[in-house]
């Protein structure tokens, strides 16, 4: 569908857009850039990806072997916790599903973890069957350092500092672990649409 | 958008620190517990274009004090700073 005719179908349905707002946002066009400390540069050469914690054994990929695992695009809606939603972003990476096959494991939860020290927990059935992704593009280019890449975290159903930027692997864990804004004050799940902003929302 | 649009320097939580200590912090002096160095408030890293204010050590980049404000209350983590000192208000 072309801009001009997603346009007129907006002003013809406001409520189609409101609709998809949760409560207390407000919509952007632009994509803000969020940002907790220096932006790293990590060379792809040295970049990889790894699952680890309660595994029988890591699984680490390089950036060549992530790039060849089968990869989706996907069009999502995405609500920063900072009030700002942006409607049909395009993403392209691989699902975690993918990254999770044949690893048997007994967690519950996962704390992905990225350059630059960020980290952020997650239930680990809010990351599969078509729930999050590890992007490295957004609408059809390579993912920007400022944005996260080489790759970040996607789970779109979350307020998006659960999409962790620059994520290099996700640790599966027994016990959800508060991460980097989850341990000081921000909501353990945070749910957009039942605004899970802050500790006891 | 540039990264020296997204990092200013102390004295942008200036105002943020004095409701919070009653007393001009930007002059104070905190000791970073990753590195050990010592920094005048008013010349750390702070980023501000996030969920909270996050302040970084310029030396090593460690987090000494993390900011979160919302529904009424504040969060507020110095575990990054093993020591601040400053003016006593009483002096
Ligand atoms: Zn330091």
């Amino acid at each position: 569908m072309g801009f001009i005719s997603r346009g007129f179908k907006g002003r013809r349905e406001p409520a189609a857009d409101s609709s998809r707002l949760p409560p207390g946002q407000y919509l952007v066009r632009d994509f803000p850039v969020l940002s907790a400390g220096p932006t790293p540069h990590t060379p792809l050469a040295e970049w990889s990806f790894t699952i680890t914690g309660a595994v029988d054994a890591d699984k680490t990929w390089s950036w060549e072997e992530f790039r060849k695992l089968p990869s989706e695009t996907v069009t999502k809606d995405i609500h920063c916790v900072t009030k700002w939603t942006k409607l049909d972003t395009s993403w392209t990476g691989v699902a975690v599903s993918t990254l999770l096959e044949g690893i048997d494991t007994s967690a519950d939860y996962v704390v992905a973890f990225s350059d630059g020290g960020y980290t952020t927990n997650l239930p680990l059935e809010d990351l599969v069957d078509g729930k999050a992704w590890v992007a490295y593009e957004f609408d059809g280019r390579p993912l920007e350092p400022e944005h996260g890449g080489p790759a970040r975290l996607l789970v779109p159903h979350l307020y998006f500092w659960k999409s962790a930027k620059w994520v290099r692997g996700l640790s599966l864990r027994n016990e959800d672990e508060p991460g980097f804004w989850e341990s000081n004050g921000y909501h353990l799940y945070g749910d957009p649409w039942r605004e899970q902003r802050y500790w006891g929302d | 958008m540039l990264e020296s649009e997204l990092k200013v320097d102390g004295n942008a939580i200036g105002g943020l620190l004095r409701e919070f200590f009653t007393v001009e912090m930007t002059a104070a002096e905190s000791t970073c517990a990753g590195c050990g160095k010592v920094h005048v408030v008013g010349r750390v890293d702070v980023y501000m274009n996030a969920p909270g204010v996050v302040v970084r050590c310029p030396s090593c980049t460690n987090v000494l004090m993390r900011v979160v404000r919302g529904g009424g209350r504040v969060w507020l983590d110095l575990s990054g700073m093993r020591c601040i000192e400053f003016t006593d208000p009483e002096a």
